[in-house]
């Protein structure tokens, strides 16, 4: 006869094999991060949590421009168009109807996800580069009706001030207060997108990803899936623009642009497509490289006055030169780096 | 055999590409619980054929029936619903999941969980992986895959991939299985341990197969019925014995690789 084993067992050791975080040391450098982001206004200057308020918010963006086009496969150069969107609802609810952020932030997800789905809709027809051409739409669009719709609430090109938010009472208008929200909701999309990608939503996005054609023919419509994950990268543009509105006090149809939609992707690829760490690695790296060139400039024009001018030019050719050597010599990101870098680890004192 | 009830009719299936005839009044039935081969030299349509039954390709005319439907009139994303699996010739498995995943991912229409469930993963979702994935590991353990359980299919040699796939297809638990040429680009061991866990996956899963296979010893070892086409037609149906012995196809087939 076979062994009588509990029936709870078998769940539990695959629950535990398919658990995220599994080792106490991982629980632990998990909770110092944490630690130290959370305490980081009592010791940061004000740059350095500026500094850490927009990464966190690009890494909400990257997350879900990394549901589409990470794990779903569908480039997408809309991204900042739909964070565009969040913010204008947030604010416009906010100055309208007097909402709470706890109510405005939802309903700027909600509805830049819908747009999102819009957008999305070309998928049905349109692969790869001409998808790309039809989300970049979306980068026109919005911005144009942003300045000619709606004259007296958007107020054209000018753009809108945005309210502080106010949360229990607290007044969100420092940076040091904001970074308490941006961290708190940075935790909560990061474990909603890492519950995506592990269940059988996301096992759907790759197979739309590595092979529709299969995919269909094992059940999944490809489509849908292509329309859901458009949906959740527009609601976490949402998310994401609205926390920078409120976070810059203003916005107009310039706030995110074009320009932005580019870096947003290139941080995705910088980091990793379809991993759950890339966003992360990703979106500081490119904002350090950004704060490094601007860091630079006034250093530069004190010594070599001359080369002033040419160093703010020299922004945008310094950070795709470096994404372009990042291309070629890692191109699957710094999450593989990382990974490799941890296999090794485990594998000592064998390694090299 | 000879009497149990057909699970699928090809009935006078046509399929042109411009001016290619690909399949041309082809008819067969497969009948509950068999092992069909299909047989025939290289562009005869056999792929083709296989095709149309899982609505990859649509039929030019004709009909094709599953349990009294018509799959003609079904969309692609349907067909898995009704029981029907299958392996492609060239593989098209998702490469950037583990084998545990792409096996995971065929259970897809065995699982409920909605876009909402999966976002918040604990509960509903969580409990449905976990249920799923003791299905999942006991096919792992039948096709002997578990050293490459979390292995990146993209990472794996011709062979595992091939078997990977035949993993795949019998996650979702299917009434017919068609498989394309399951042993091509083996070696013979590989190729005696497919044979293996096809005719174990027959008989102890009970699942009917339709099967493109080139190695003639194998095909009269293994199928209880032989189709043959050959430029589009079906020029012979019956017993390993009897297509062994029939003249059309020595001279179509069978001839032509032995002179
Ligand atoms: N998508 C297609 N477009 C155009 N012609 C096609 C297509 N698919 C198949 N054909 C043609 O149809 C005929 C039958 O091809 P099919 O792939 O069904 O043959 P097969 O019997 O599977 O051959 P093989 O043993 O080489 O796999 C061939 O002449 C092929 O060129
Ligand atoms: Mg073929």
């Amino acid at each position: 006869m076979t062994i009588l084993r509990p029936a709870g067992e078998f769940d539990e050791s695959y629950a535990y094999d398919m658990a995220t975080i599994r080792r106490p040391w991982q629980w632990a450098a998990l909770g110092l991060l944490l630690l130290a982001l959370y305490t980081l206004p009592l010791y940061g200057s004000q740059s350095m949590v500026s500094l850490v308020n927009r990464i966190a918010i690009s890494i909400i963006a990257v997350q879900g421009l990394n549901l589409l086009t990470g794990y779903t496969g569908q480039i997408s150069l809309g991204q900042a168009a739909f964070m565009t969107v969040g913010g204008y609802i947030s604010a416009l609810l906010m100055i309208h109807l007097n909402w709470s952020f706890l109510l405005t932030l939802p309903a700027a997800a909600l509805g830049a996800g819908l747009v999102g789905l819009i957008f999305g809709l070309p998928s049905l027809r349109v692969k790869g580069f001409y998808l790309a051409m039809s989300t970049l739409a979306a980068q026109f669009i919005i911005p144009w009706f942003t300045r000619n719709a709606f004259r007296d609430a958007l107020n054209g090109a000018q753009g809108i001030n945005v309210p502080v938010p106010v949360i229990f009472g607290i007044e969100f208008n420092t940076p040091q207060r904001y970074l308490y929200l941006t961290i708190t909701i940075l935790i909560i999309t990061t474990i909603v997108a890492s519950n995506a990608a592990r269940s059988r939503l996301g096992r759907a996005f790759v197979s739309v990803r590595d092979n529709d054609l299969a995919a269909e023919l094992l059940g999944i419509n490809p489509f849908k899936y292509k329309l859901q994950a458009f949906f959740l990268a527009a609601v976490y543009a949402g998310v994401a623009g609205s926390l920078m509105a409120h976070h810059l006090r203003h916005i107009n149809s310039e706030t995110f642009n074009l320009t932005d939609s580019v870096l947003l992707l290139g941080m995705l690829i910088l980091g990793g497509l379809g991993t759950n760490l890339g966003p992360f690695l990703g979106a500081a790296a490119v904002e350090l490289l950004i704060e490094l060139a601007t860091l630079a400039g006034p250093f530069v024009s004190t010594y070599f006055p001359a080369a002033a001018g040419g160093v703010q030019a020299l922004r945008p050719l310094f950070f795709g030169f470096t994404l372009m050597l990042f291309l070629i010599f890692e191109p699957r990101g710094l999450a593989h780096r990382w990974q490799l870098i941890k296999a090794s680890w485990r594998l000592r004192p064998f390694a090299r | 055999m000879g009497n149990s009830p057909v699970l699928l009719t090809v009935d006078q299936v046509s399929l042109n590409f411009g001016r290619v005839q690909a399949l041309s009044h082809v008819s067969c039935d497969v009948r509950e619980g068999e092992i069909l081969a299909i047989i025939g030299p290289n562009g005869a349509g056999k792929t083709s054929l296989l095709n149309c039954i899982s609505n990859f390709y649509k039929p030019t005319k004709g009909r094709i029936l599953f349990e009294g439907r018509d799959l003609t009139k079904t969309k692609p994303s349907q067909i898995a619903g009704l029981g029907i699996a299958r392996t492609f010739q060239n593989i098209a498995l998702y490469t950037g999941l583990s084998t545990l995943d792409n096996l995971m991912a065929a259970r897809h229409i065995h699982m409920k969980s909605g876009m909402l469930a999966c976002l918040a993963y604990w509960g509903f979702a969580h409990r449905e992986d976990l249920r799923h994935r003791e299905v999942v590991e006991e096919i792992i353990d039948f096709l002997e895959m578990e050293a490459i359980r979390k292995t990146v299919v993209g990472a794996l040699p011709h062979g595992l991939r091939k078997r990977v796939e035949l993993g795949r297809a019998l996650a979702l638990e299917p009434k017919l299985l068609l498989l394309d040429e399951p042993m091509t680009g083996m070696n013979q061991e590989e190729k005696e341990d497919m044979a293996r866990f096809i005719l174990d996956a027959h008989e102890l899963r009970g699942v009917t197969l339709v099967l493109i296979e080139h190695d003639m010893g194998l095909v009269m070892d293994i199928a209880d019925r032989v189709i043959v086409l050959d430029f589009g037609r079906k020029i012979a149906e019956g017993t390993p014995e009897e297509i062994r012995t029939n003249p059309e196809v020595i001279n179509a087939y069978l001839g032509q690789e032995h002179i």
